[in-house]
């Protein structure tokens, strides 16, 4: 009891740190990979010609692209987190459009750490948080990835 | 193809926007999801470690329903109006086979700042009839 009482005050500690900033380019293939895994056909995501003579005057990628930044190629449950750890959640705010070329760069970092009693014991709601800003320095989107990690799995580095 | 724009004038609250009918949804389209999300989390395509994780079996991924939510909405919104905000909550879980239904409901709408806001209310529900994804989306829409 006692050790998962320091568990969670680390883990409040830690609200607020950011890990380290990366900037990745925005491929047109990754775009397409994208709409085509959901099916999103949209032509302001495809047709060149389309989208020029749209109000955007070129191709963007679905809002939602940002899901796919700053994301690592991870096999296995986050080992941070353990076994017990549920997604939870996702909120964004988008402020301007992607677009194919663009360089985004993401920061991410501990938003919040709740505590919640379930049927089955204790559990913690941690909301990680990432913005998002293009090569302009315009903020491009905010997101928000809530994940609940159940008491009794062991939780290291939350960050 | 051609979109048509979304007029603030013609929205009503309690109008559901067209849905989306998704599926059955395949294994394929699980790992698919994983290519474009760069995310290879073995839950959602290895029954084995799914089971080991303590799941009935592989889980489509929440982000791919949230993805399904955003291709509905963005749909709907055409190329003049613009997605500004979207939340979900992860209810409950979906699986391989599933078929799954994107719906929406406008439950809101005002202008702010001199923006037309539109409020939807957003969920899936599978053929089993469980809602698994609950959310909110906040649109604006030109003059």
């Amino acid at each position: 009891m006692e050790q998962e009482r320091s568990h969670l005050g680390e883990l409040t500690s830690q609200i607020g740190k950011e890990a380290p900033a990366r900037s990745e380019e925005v491929e047109k293939g990754a775009i397409r990979r994208f709409v085509n895994a959901l099916g999103d056909h949209n032509p302001l995501y495809e047709d060149e010609g389309f989208a020029k003579n749209s109000r955007y005057e070129g191709l963007i990628a679905p809002p939602l692209f940002v899901l796919t930044l700053n994301r690592e190629r991870r096999p296995q449950i986050d080992n941070r987190l353990g076994k017990g750890a549920v997604n939870a959640g996702n909120d964004f705010e988008f402020f301007c459009p992607i677009r194919p070329g663009d360089v985004i760069t993401s920061k991410r970092k501990l938003a919040d750490v709740k505590e919640r009693a379930g049927t089955l014991g204790r559990m913690f709601l941690l909301t990680e948080e990432t913005t998002f800003v293009n090569q302009r320095g315009d903020r491009v989107a905010t997101g928000r990835w809530t994940t609940i990690v159940h008491e009794g799995h062991q939780q290291k580095e939350p960050v | 193809m051609r979109l048509k724009g979304l007029v603030f004038e013609q929205v009503a609250i309690g109008d559901e926007i067209p849905g989306l009918v998704v599926g059955p949804v395949t294994l394929q389209d699980l790992v698919e999801w994983c290519g474009a999300e760069n995310d290879y989390l073995n839950i959602h395509y290895d029954e084995v470690a799914a089971k080991a994780s303590g799941l009935p079996g592989c889980v489509i991924q929440g982000t791919y329903k949230l993805g399904m939510l955003g291709r509905m909405v963005t749909g709907w919104l055409g190329e003049s109006a613009t997605l500004r905000r979207i939340g979900v909550r992860y209810r409950g879980m979906d699986f391989p086979g599933d078929r799954l239904t994107c719906r929406g409901k406008v439950t809101n709408k005002y202008i702010k700042d001199n923006e037309n806001c539109i409020e939807l209310e957003l969920w899936t529900e599978n053929q089993r009839g469980e809602k698994t994804v609950e959310g909110t989306a906040i649109v604006t829409t030109p003059d």
